[in-house]
């Protein structure tokens, strides 16, 4: 017996046999071989046997009373399901026909009587290593398939936070904005992100990671945070950048970063301010004229440069009411025919100059890339924001409900914002927060933001910087106008706008008084005011603005200071 | 997809060859590409005559060269760009980091 293989283990084999002697004979060989043995004188026997034990090899007679061999192992097959048990058949049978009777009823292979049992533990031997194997495959397959689950379900729950995330701004509920985003672009890195600001400007963030899954996920939370967080604080677009950047920086791999076009488009202004950090060109279309002016991707995306390296310039463009901006992800240019050509900027603008309805540009472009590669890609993202009149401004945070009685009501305080200061920070985020622990000032916070805004930057650009509004009357000139307010805010070295604020209580309620002042050389009030207002003006809308939104409005110092009251009645 | 790399004679420089598609498959080949060497060549040039296709992964790993040659210290070239790859450098601007031509 020293010759057999090893047995690695004890099975517990069932031996169905009609003979007492061939039983005995073959329960003696296999016990010897160290396995346990069940025995059967029929099929039936053998069937019940093996539901009730689930042995893990059958050796089976082929002729037996009651139920034949062949029956017997169909229905164990039957029984045993997915596992092999391997079933060797017991036969004196010579033909090749009756052989192959016993594979066709699921035996595995066979022994031929008179039995070797040298023969016989090999062959259980191999058949142990077959049943094996088949174990192992069952095994990782139910492993990768509840891998695959899992993995299906976390994808599942992380779309449904990160939709509650990226959906928590107006960018389904904003009557401006159509985009189109394939359902899991998310897990393509694809970002889409819009909010108002509290003076009603919208801002707008189409960004695509590195890398695809959920690696490229996890970076679109902290930046939609920071998006949110700092548009809701009326925070412009170079702070928002920058803090974008930095975070980004600190928190990603090193090839990890987000290529990303950051918008802010102000009705009241009647301009969009871009930067573009990797994503293809979007485009703003002047419906008067069909012009489209691109917007061109000046810089390293998002999380790539320090934050001392870091580039926060914009580009303003002048836009109409019902002027259009288009954004678009690389998934569109890149989309690839079967010769690996891709669609590109310049089939994307054959589509353009093709598109007869504006508001059908989306399905335009997506049946060019159905028709270009033959079927869809689930990483396109397209969006399309219109200049509308009259978004109303919106009262930002909570309106506090309790008494108000510990907010304070009868104070002043005074800022000088020196040059250093005025080159790379914006003060109105700050200012606004503070006097926002008024109370009754919470209600008109959008106004408030928007005056503010008005007369910090009239004093900035048209005092300290000597910017002249009437600049702006063509598109040529405002683009001008930018620039130089960029060139001078670089090179400035003195000048200061200074903040007054004053709030006392009244017999009704309370006011504020604001009183902003330049170092500038002021300006002929009465002149301007005169001006007539022209709808289609690119300059001047401003002060109009600001005598719309606050009750009092004065000029004084000869245009270098001037005045805006708020009042409220107390809160019932 | 293939990758080759090469030490010039005097141990200065690192060449990286690209062929076929330069994408999240090379990521592996790639970084064994400059990290099995324990010499730390002056320069390292990052052929592209043979790159078919690049996307924002294969961006990643310029950028992961160009931390492990130093940072802003490297010296790293991007060279023989294809139209199309020079496209994406160029949407990216990474000709501000890279000394691409």
């Amino acid at each position: 017996m020293s010759a057999l293989a090893p047995v690695l283990e004890p099975l517990t084999i069932l031996i169905a046999e009609d003979s007492a002697a061939d039983l005995l004979l073959l329960s003696t060989i296999v016990r010897r071989q160290g396995h346990q043995v069940l025995t059967a004188s029929n099929g039936a026997q053998a069937v019940d046997l093996f539901a009730r034990e689930r042995p893990q090899l059958v050796l089976m007679d082929a002729l037996m009373p009651v139920m034949d061999g062949f029956e017997a192992a169909r229905r164990i097959k039957q029984l045993a399901g997915e596992a092999l048990v391997p079933i060797i058949f017991l036969t004196s049978l010579r033909q090749s026909e009756a052989l192959a009777q016993c594979l066709d009823a699921g035996g595995d292979d066979f022994l031929p009587k008179p039995y070797n049992p040298l023969i016989l533990a090999a062959k259980i031997n191999a058949m142990d290593r077959l049943r094996r194997l088949q174990a192992t495959v069952l095994q990782q397959r139910d492993l990768i398939a509840k891998h695959h689950d899992y993995l299906l379900h976390e994808q599942r729950v992380a779309k449904a936070v990160f939709d509650k995330v990226a959906h928590s701004g107006c960018i389904n509920a904003a009557p401006n904005i159509r985009y189109l985003q394939s359902p899991y672009a998310l897990f393509n890195g694809d970002l889409l992100l819009a909010a108002y600001t509290p003076a009603g400007d919208m801002h707008v963030l189409l960004g695509d990671f590195t890398g695809h899954g959920l690696p490229a996920a996890v970076g679109a939370m902290p930046l939609a945070e920071v998006f949110y967080g700092m548009t809701a604080k009326g925070y412009g677009l170079t702070q928002i950048l920058r803090e974008m950047n930095a975070k980004l920086k600190r928190i990603l791999p090193v090839d990890m970063f987000c290529c990303a076009t950051l918008l802010c488009l102000s009705t009241q202004r009647r301009a969009v301010e871009v930067w573009n950090g990797g994503m293809p060109e979007g485009y703003v279309h002047e419906v008067a004229t069909g012009k489209r002016t691109p917007l061109i991707s000046r810089h390293l995306p998002l999380g790539v440069l320090s934050a001392q390296a870091f580039d926060d310039r914009t580009e303003v463009w002048p836009m109409a009411l019902g002027d259009r901006v288009f954004l678009l992800s690389d998934g569109v240019l890149d989309t690839a025919d079967a010769n690996e050509q891709l669609f590109g900027a310049e089939r994307l603008q054959q589509v353009f100059a093709a598109n007869r309805e504006p508001d059908r540009l989306f399905e335009d472009i997506e049946q060019a890339l159905a028709a270009f590669r033959g079927e869809a890609r689930d990483d396109v993202s397209m969006l399309e924001i219109t200049l509308q009149a009259g978004q109303s401004m919106r009262a930002t945070g909570p309106l506090y409900a309790d008494s108000g009685q510990s907010c304070p009501l009868d104070w002043s305080m005074s800022f000088e914002f020196r040059a250093e200061t005025l080159k790379r920070y914006n003060p109105l985020p700050y200012l606004l927060q503070l006097l926002l622990e008024i109370h009754g000032l919470r209600e008109q916070s959008g106004a408030l933001y928007s005056v503010m805004a008005e007369l910090y930057s009239n004093a900035l650009e048209h005092g300290v910087l000597g910017l002249d509004s009437r600049l702006k009357r063509d598109a040529e000139g405002f683009a001008q106008y930018y620039r130089l307010r960029n060139e001078r805010l670089v090179q400035l070295s003195s000048g200061y706008v200074r903040v007054h604020v004053q709030v006392e209580p009244t017999a009704t309620g309370g006011r504020m008084t604001l009183r902003i002042e330049d170092s500038g050389p002021g300006f002929d009030v009465e002149q301007v005011l005169a001006r007539p207002l022209d709808v289609d003006r690119l300059s001047g809308r401003g002060l109009d603005l600001v005598r719309q939104l606050s009750s009092d409005v004065r000029w004084s110092d000869g245009g270098r200071s001037v005045c805006v009251e708020f009042c409220w009645e107390a809160l019932a | 997809m293939s990758i080759e790399s090469e030490v010039s004679l005097d141990g200065t420089k690192l060449t990286i060859a690209i062929k076929g598609r330069f994408d999240f498959g090379s990521h592996q080949l790639f970084r064994d590409a400059y990290e099995r060497f324990y010499k730390v060549p002056q320069v390292y040039i990052v052929d592209l005559k043979e790159t078919t296709y690049m996307d924002s992964s294969a961006l990643g790993m310029l950028l992961l060269l160009r931390d492990h040659a130093g940072g802003d210290n490297s010296e790293v070239q991007v060279i023989n760009s294809s139209s199309d790859v020079r496209k994406i450098l160029a949407i990216s601007n990474f000709d501000k980091l890279f000394d691409i031509n």
